[in-house]
């Protein structure tokens, strides 16, 4: 097995439960990995545990089981080496907008005279369009423009990992689609790996190289793994036409609707015998699906037997 | 609109003024129609047999509170013996006890208070003693002060020291526990050290909380230095107050009054702006 530039290995998170002896386990067994370059969008119902895998490769949260390296190092804790964007903002609000960032790039390299540490904060501000509020602060700015304080700020400390926790979930549609034609922009120019949790099917589509489908909880697993093989660059007023756009997005539709919760019962069924939870997500290519490794009328994820 | 408001609210503010002036001045105006009796009441004889009398009821009419305070006002550091001195002398005394008493709870209570409020452990262990002792007369202290320091003045900074303590302490500890998760997240994510984090998220954080302690604790320091300060004299507004009431001289007493009011508001004003600058819209 090669090695990738992030590896989740056997990853598993179980929570006590209040009125119970037993364990609740959100989701077990998960092995993913992950390119350097790669932007890859997780998606899930809500409570199948998306928001605790992100935690996990932040450093912030520990999991049950498993772990994640990263670089050939395991992450421990959170660093300098994981961005995180929340959907919750999370600026300073007694910082303005450059103070916000520069806050950021100072934590990274310390050393930097002042003048370096605000030109480079400046940079970034501009490539999310912010010239004109880098004094305001946060209350002063709208929510579209906050978050993108946010985007400037994670893009800002060149970290080896972007993480994104429903980034835009808190915003309307229309600023949505500007700020994700915004964040592609800045990605293009940096080829940060990216990790990003989302609800939202199309924005996956414009996004990712990469989006994986998550089974229901109890028991969850990431089911799937489904290539998005739509050239860049990519915009949202020409992406539906794509030859490749309606099957992919049919794919991921469905299984959101139908196979997640089929998925989800089966996985259940499987933890009840006490087989091995490990597994893979099944590679899918909606646009080319003559091309698929195993094709299957019955998706489901491949179990592995011996670890 | 605002201005408008404005206007009116100072418009009534100077009506009431003047109605409040005039029913004292009307209240305190020598009885004419009725005059003196031949029988002094046991009260007049002990005033000094009613002869000296500015009014009917003893109290001071507003215009003589109001010559006294000009001519106090005019003269204010003056310094004629221990039991005469200026009325500035005197302010500047209380003042200086408050601001020193405050200076050093504020030294203990924001760092201790930092501590409390970042560890659920000593939160938990100092609760009872700061809910047993935050109720305590400041002026209970006073007797173990006085035997145990041995001079009233710093007694009375002692007294001043123990009643600011405590909503320093308590809104400090507060303020720290109740800092945002997310801001706390950002700390941890950029990797900064326990220090780092205290001064450049948790401080600014807090700020506001802290600032609204400091705040209650000056009120509370300035009400409680005129009572100290009755209490182990010498010096000070408490004990102007206290030696002009023996004196009988009640226009002395109602301008000392008005004058603790007064610093009292400023005080307070000067906490309240200093607020200005830390509070953060969220």
């Amino acid at each position: 097995m090669s090695k990738g530039f992030l590896e989740i290995e056997n990853l598993s998170q179980r929570f006590p439960q209040p009125d119970s002896n037993d364990l609740l386990t959100v989701f077990e067994g998960v092995d993913v990995t992950i390119d350097k370059g790669e932007f890859v969008c997780l998606i899930g119902h809500s409570g199948c545990g998306k928001s605790t895998i992100l935690n996990v490769l932040a450093g912030l949260a520990t999991p049950t089981d498993g772990n994640v390296i990263m670089d050939n190092k395991e992450i421990k804790g959170p660093s300098l080496d994981q961005g995180v964007i929340f959907q919750n903002h999370s600026l300073l609000p007694w910082l303005t907008a450059r103070d916000n960032v520069m806050f950021a790039v100072r934590a990274r390299w310390p050393n930097w005279s002042k003048a370096k540490r605000r030109e480079h904060a400046e940079r970034y501000l501009h490539m999310v369009g912010l010239d004109d509020a880098m004094d305001r602060k946060p209350s002063q700015l709208s929510g579209g423009m906050r978050q993108r304080v946010g985007i400037a700020r994670a893009f800002a400390i060149e970290p080896k990992l972007l993480l994104m926790d429903e980034p835009f979930g808190a915003l309307d549609a229309l600023t949505r689609g500007v700020i994700q034609e915004e964040l592609l922009k800045i990605w293009s120019e940096t080829h940060q790996t990216v990790f990003m949790i989302t609800h939202d099917v199309d924005e996956a589509i414009l996004l990712a190289d990469r989006v994986l489908l998550m089974t229901n909880g109890p028991h969850a697993q990431v089911a799937e793994s489904v290539k998005i093989d739509i050239p860049r660059p990519r915009t949202r007023a020409t992406l539906h036409q794509e030859e490749a756009y309606y099957p992919i997005r049919n794919h991921l539709v469905d299984f959101l609707v139908e196979g997640a919760k089929v998925m989800s019962a089966k996985a259940q069924e499987a933890a009840a015998r006490g087989d091995n939870p490990r597994h893979t997500p099944r590679i899918v290519n909606p646009a080319r699906p003559e091309a698929e490794p195993e094709h299957s009328s019955q998706p489901g994820p491949r179990m592995v037997r011996a670890v | 609109m605002l201005s408008n408001l404005n206007f009116r609210a100072t418009v009534l503010s100077l009506v009431m003024l003047v109605v409040f002036l005039g029913v004292w001045q009307l209240a305190t105006a020598p009885d004419v129609l009725a005059p003196q009796q031949g029988e002094l009441s046991e009260y007049e004889r002990l005033m000094g047999g009613g002869t000296d009398r500015t009014s009917s009821s003893g109290i001071p009419a507003p215009t003589q509170v109001f010559s006294h305070a000009f001519s106090e006002l005019s003269n204010p550091f003056y310094d004629a013996g221990p039991n005469d001195k200026g009325i500035g002398i005197q302010l500047a005394y209380s003042i200086y006890r408050v601001l020193l008493g405050f200076a050093l709870a504020a030294l203990i209570a924001i760092p201790l208070g930092f501590v409390i409020g970042m560890s659920p452990l000593l939160n938990k262990a100092f609760d009872p003693y700061i809910q047993i002792l935050k109720p305590i007369s400041p002026l209970a202290w006073m007797p173990l002060a006085l035997f145990v320091i041995r001079d009233s003045n710093m007694s009375a900074i002692f007294v001043i020291f123990i009643c600011s303590i405590w909503p320093m302490l308590v809104n400090t500890a507060y303020g720290v526990a109740s800092v945002r998760n997310d801001w706390l997240n950002v700390a941890k994510t950029h990797q900064l050290s326990n220090l780092r984090t205290a001064f450049t998220v948790i401080l600014p954080a807090a700020a506001p909380t802290i600032l609204t302690g400091m705040r209650i604790s000056i009120g509370i320091a300035w009400l409680v230095i005129v009572a100290a300060e009755m209490l182990v004299g010498g010096t000070g507004i408490g004990y102007y107050i206290w030696n002009e009431w023996n004196n009988l001289d009640l226009a002395s007493v109602i301008f000392a009054i008005i004058m603790i009011g007064i610093v009292g508001f400023l005080l307070d004003a000067s906490l309240a702006q200093a607020t200005k600058f830390v509070r953060y819209a969220d």
